[in-house]
């Protein structure tokens, strides 16, 4: 039994079982939640079983069809992809058991085989092996993605859907020419192949700059942010905490996947550049965020601020640095999730999101509120939380690369968000001038974001364990700014 | 895990673990709350009665959690300093909760406010408990985040107001504390707490950044500590109930800011070291100038919970002040102005409370003979009052007798000047209301009077102010005998001191 668990390929199974359940939940439409949530179990049964490989045996590489590289698709389990896909896991179960509660069944039989449709292509993009597998699956993610925001109806929705969809498209089109001018010179589009041939030349110099273009659009960089707040609020809300988790990061991960192992040693200024659209994007972010008068916007622009802070990893560019963006990321997904959850309990029971008339949240809403400080805590870096860990690693590279104002935007950033988490929260505990009905919210949502919220905390007390499978077979050590 | 560091732990879970489990009973389970609370409080206060025999006995208490690789721990760790804070939280959480019974009785929200009641209290054992700076930061965090919801516990648009300023400089504090703490880590590569410093054995440092990361701690301690002039929220937070005033100007919140400014300079830097730096002169400086200016503020305040607030700016630079002067008497004097002030500010603000709750009186011009409907209450709060001016035998007068010789020991005279222009002051805004009280004639009618039938109001919120007055009649005249304040603070400083 035992060799059977370890021979098991799943790596693989990581990627059909939510793509099995997409279709079964397409198939048996009036089942879609029970076999949906079934699905999702499973995903993160599998992905244990990965990790559990990983740990055991290394970093995985398998051969889809046994065709290997160059010719056949590669799929990679190192650490940093365990570490993401586990991430996905467990914010995956969390949404999947909210949207149980969350739909009504005329939605939610479309919900769920999309929802599964994209965490299979996350699955697979972040298992992929080669700069054209992780363009399709990119592909795939946006439009399921696009998808799912115009889910919610009506004007608002579909005109940020629109505007999703040709943002995506322009920026994988961005991706897609660089894969192209990549393959042209160096002949393989497999990241191994192309981080051992890679030399200067003026043409891949431009795939650089389109790749990158793409995916800081995807990712939301300042100034490319426009399109996420309206996309990420208008959106159904665990469509909100799925983009804001896990979608944006996708693209995150591309670039740190390039610029570690496939671009070119030395640029350095490119670096800086990166780090210092991060900066604005964290003081941008959070001013607007603070300006809001609406939960789920605040929380977008929250996603557009935190996006932010990983880029200030590209200037340092210290394993300690990229480690301590990593783990941002890690906490971000688990709050950012928890903040969106909170605001969806919130929007349900009150139906508003105004922020000045959250009416005593605080008594009536417990869990909730509760949630939502929590997460705050997280993103604002507050310890013992996952974002404090994260902060405290780039805080101290930035002090040992003697790059102290890359601080000084971490401080200033946390401080931001400290003022616009507690504005939300002192409303919380006022009584607003007229007073609202109330409806019910389940119970299950209010404990699937204290959870989540809670395991963003938690994380700041474990921190060894995953930066200790970050090791495993990935450089860190690289990276351009070196 | 043996006993020894188990004990740590059990400490701050005897907080923790009531306040979690409080937090998820329904309002009406008064008798299972009122026995978590008060079998927290009493069990804490037998622990660490364990602790002081064992740190007397010379048994090492330490426990580690990894926080990250590479050395970075989080460090519980129990040497005489800690001992000191812990058992004035212990037993000033025991009496407050007893009060915050009394004083909430059929108000609403209580599981939440005894929730975060507890969790404020393990955050402030956690500071003193912490071994290292990361572990103060984060429970100093941790208190940040517990006292918010007390502040605004009410949920007034002033509390809300209240609760806003106070973040807006704590969470500033806390930012700029974080800075100190990550920079220090980078050039010292160690923050461990020991007695005579790592910053002090470190020879090829760079001094104006040694001076510049001690800028950096001492401004964020002093935003808690209330040092002039990052002092503006202590005033405004009066408007929480008057168990979280009690307990935010006795025990926790600016006591842990002036904790850690003595963490700072006694086991961070050194004393003799951060002298040697030339950064405990302006400290001292700084220290006195909030003494001056947080009196002459007090004298014009007819609120008197704000009165009491100022005081509490002006009383904690005490010990900010005993420390930075340098010399082992003035540091004793500091370190024991820590317990004294707590005895004798919690005293002040439990009466406040009670003539707020029982007549409804919040201003000193409505005390008009209030000594006489409430005698004792008033005689305790004398007793507390008389403390502050410095009034032998009591606490005070101990920590302003050993500030004013370790200042002339260490040849600063100016200090002397500083402490009876203090007291001249503190008997300027004390004496008055002690004088109304007692001498004046009562109006016909209270703003607001309650009835307890016999007694003058609930024993609830009697007998705590009662207890505190008589602890601090005790730590003056049995200042000579063993374990009192005065006694461990000197044990401390002998170590400081050590040859």
């Amino acid at each position: 039994m035992e060799v059977a668990v370890e021979n098991m390929p799943w790596g693989v199974m990581v990627i059909l079982l939510p793509l099995a359940g997409a279709l079964v939940c397409f198939l048996w439409p009036r089942r879609s939640v029970p076999l949906g949530l079934l699905g999702a179990l499973g995903v993160v049964a599998c992905v244990t079983g990965l990790c559990w490989q990983v740990v055991e045996q290394g970093a995985q590489r398998y051969t889809v069809g046994g065709w290997g590289a160059p010719l056949g698709i590669d799929l990679y389990a190192d650490g940093l992809s365990l570490l993401m896909l586990m991430m996905t896991a467990v914010v995956g179960l969390g949404i999947s058991i909210y949207s149980s509660g969350y739909f009504e069944h005329k939605t939610a039989v479309v919900f769920w085989p999309l929802w599964l449709f994209l965490w299979t292509a996350l699955n697979a993009l972040l298992l992929s092996a080669d700069i054209f597998n992780l363009y399709v699956t990119l592909e795939l993610l946006g439009l399921s993605a696009v998808a799912l925001v115009a889910l919610a109806g009506g004007a608002d929705a579909l005109t940020a859907a629109m505007r999703y969809l040709l943002v995506g498209l322009l920026g994988s089109l961005c991706y897609l020419l660089g894969v192209a001018l990549l393959y042209h010179s160096f002949g393989s589009v497999d990241i191994a192949i192309l981080a051992e041939r890679m030399e200067l030349s003026p043409a891949v110099w431009a795939a650089v700059g389109l790749m990158s273009a793409g995916l800081l659009l995807k990712t939301a960089l300042f100034p490319l942010h426009f399109w996420l707040p309206p996309a990420h609020a208008s959106a159904p809300v665990p469509v909100s905490a799925l983009l804001s988790a896990l979608v944006v990061m996708a693209s995150f991960y591309i670039l740190l996947r390039l610029w570690l192992e496939v671009f070119p040693p030395g640029a350095a200024a490119a670096g800086q550049l990166l780090g210092l659209l991060g900066a604005t994007a964290v003081l941008w972010g959070g001013i607007q965020a603070l300006r809001q008068t609406r939960l789920k916007l605040l929380i977008a622009y929250s996603t557009v601020a935190q996006m932010g802070y990983l880029f200030l990893a590209f200037p340092l560019g210290t394993s300690f640095a990229w480690k301590g963006a990593l783990y941002l990321l890690l906490s971000h997904a688990m709050a950012k999730a928890a903040m969106f959850m909170a605001a969806g309990n919130i929007l349900r029971f009150g139906g508003h999101d105004r922020i000045a008339d959250l009416d005593r949240v605080a008594q009536r809403l417990p869990l909730t509120l509760a949630a939502f400080s929590l997460a705050g805590i997280s993103i604002m870096g507050l310890p013992p939380s996952g974002g404090f860990i994260g902060k405290w690693m780039l805080l101290d590279a930035a002090f040992y690369r003697g790059q102290w104002w890359w601080a000084l935007i971490l401080i200033m950033g946390g401080l931001l968000t400290a003022a616009y988490v507690f504005k939300v929260v002192g409303y919380a505990f006022t009584q607003a001038e007229v007073t609202h009905e109330a409806s019910r919210v389940p119970a299950g949502m209010e404990w699937t974001a204290l959870v989540l919220a809670l395991a963003a905390v938690l994380l700041g007390l474990f921190a060894p364990w995953p930066l200790a499978l970050l090791d495993i077979g990935f450089p860190f050590s690289g990276g351009c700014a070196e | 895990m043996n006993w020894d560091s188990g004990l740590l732990l059990l400490i701050l879970a005897t907080s923790l673990v009531p306040g979690l489990v409080i937090f998820f009973l329904p309002e009406e389970r008064v008798a299972i709350r009122t026995t978590l609370n008060m079998g927290g409080a009493v069990v804490k206060l037998v622990l660490v009665g364990v602790l002081i025999w064992g740190v007397l006995h010379g048994h090492q208490y330490e426990t580690r959690l990894p926080l990250l690789p590479g050395g970075l721990d989080l460090v519980l760790h129990a040497d005489a300093e800690s001992v000191l804070f812990v058992t004035l939280s212990a037993v000033l959480w025991l009496v407050t909760t007893i009060y915050a019974i009394g004083y909430l009785e059929g108000s609403q929200h209580r599981s939440r406010f005894f929730g975060f009641f507890s969790l404020c209290v393990t955050a402030t054992v956690g500071v003193a408990l912490a071994g290292n700076m990361i572990t103060f930061l984060v429970f100093y965090e941790l208190l940040t985040l517990s006292t918010y919801p007390l502040i605004v516990h009410r949920g007034t648009e002033e509390a809300r107001q209240a609760g806003r300023v106070y973040l807006r400089y704590t969470i500033a504090g806390g930012a700029l504390l974080l800075v100190g703490t990550v920079w220090l880590y980078d050039v010292a590569g160690s923050f461990e707490f020991t007695h005579r410093g790592v910053v002090a054995g470190l020879d090829d440092a760079d001094r104006t950044v040694l001076t510049a990361i001690f800028v950096l701690l001492i401004a964020g301690l002093g935003v808690k500590a209330a040092l002039v002039p990052l002092h503006g929220w202590l005033p405004r937070a009066m408007v929480a109930p008057a168990p979280v005033s009690a307990l935010l100007h006795a025990v926790a919140v600016v006591k842990a800011g002036a904790f850690g400014i003595v963490r700072v300079v006694d086991d961070v830097y050194g004393v003799e070291f951060a002298a040697s730096l030339g950064v405990t002169g302006p400290l001292a400086v700084l220290a006195a100038t909030t003494i001056v200016y947080g009196s002459l503020r007090a004298l014009f305040q007819d609120n008197l919970k704000r009165r009491l607030a100022y005081s509490t700016v002006s009383q904690v630079s005490y010990i900010v002040l005993g420390v930075a002067v340098v010399g082992p008497i003035a540091t004793v004097g500091g370190l024991v102005h820590l317990v004294h002030q707590g005895l004798m500010k919690i005293t002040l603000f439990f009466c406040a409370g009670n003539l707020a709750e029982t007549l409804g009186v919040h201003n000193i011009s409505d005390m008009n003979g209030i000594g006489r409907r409430m005698p004792w209450t008033m005689a305790a709060f004398t007793i507390a009052a008389l403390g502050m001016i410095g009034v032998p035998p009591l606490a005070g007068f101990v920590s302003k007798w050993y500030l004013g010789l370790g200042a002339l020991d260490a040849g600063q005279d100016w200090v002397v000047f500083i402490l009876a222009g203090s007291s001249l002051l503190n008997a300027g805004y004390f004496l008055p209301v002690l004088y109304a009280t007692w001498f004046k004639a009562p109006p016909d009618a209270w703003p607001a009077e309650r009835s307890y039938g016999r007694r003058e109001t609930a024993w609830a919120l009697l007998a705590p102010p009662l207890v505190t007055a008589l602890l601090v009649v005790a730590a003056g005249l049995l200042a000579s005998a063993p374990f009192s304040p005065l006694q461990w603070a000197r044990f401390i400083t002998t170590q400081e001191y050590a040859p």
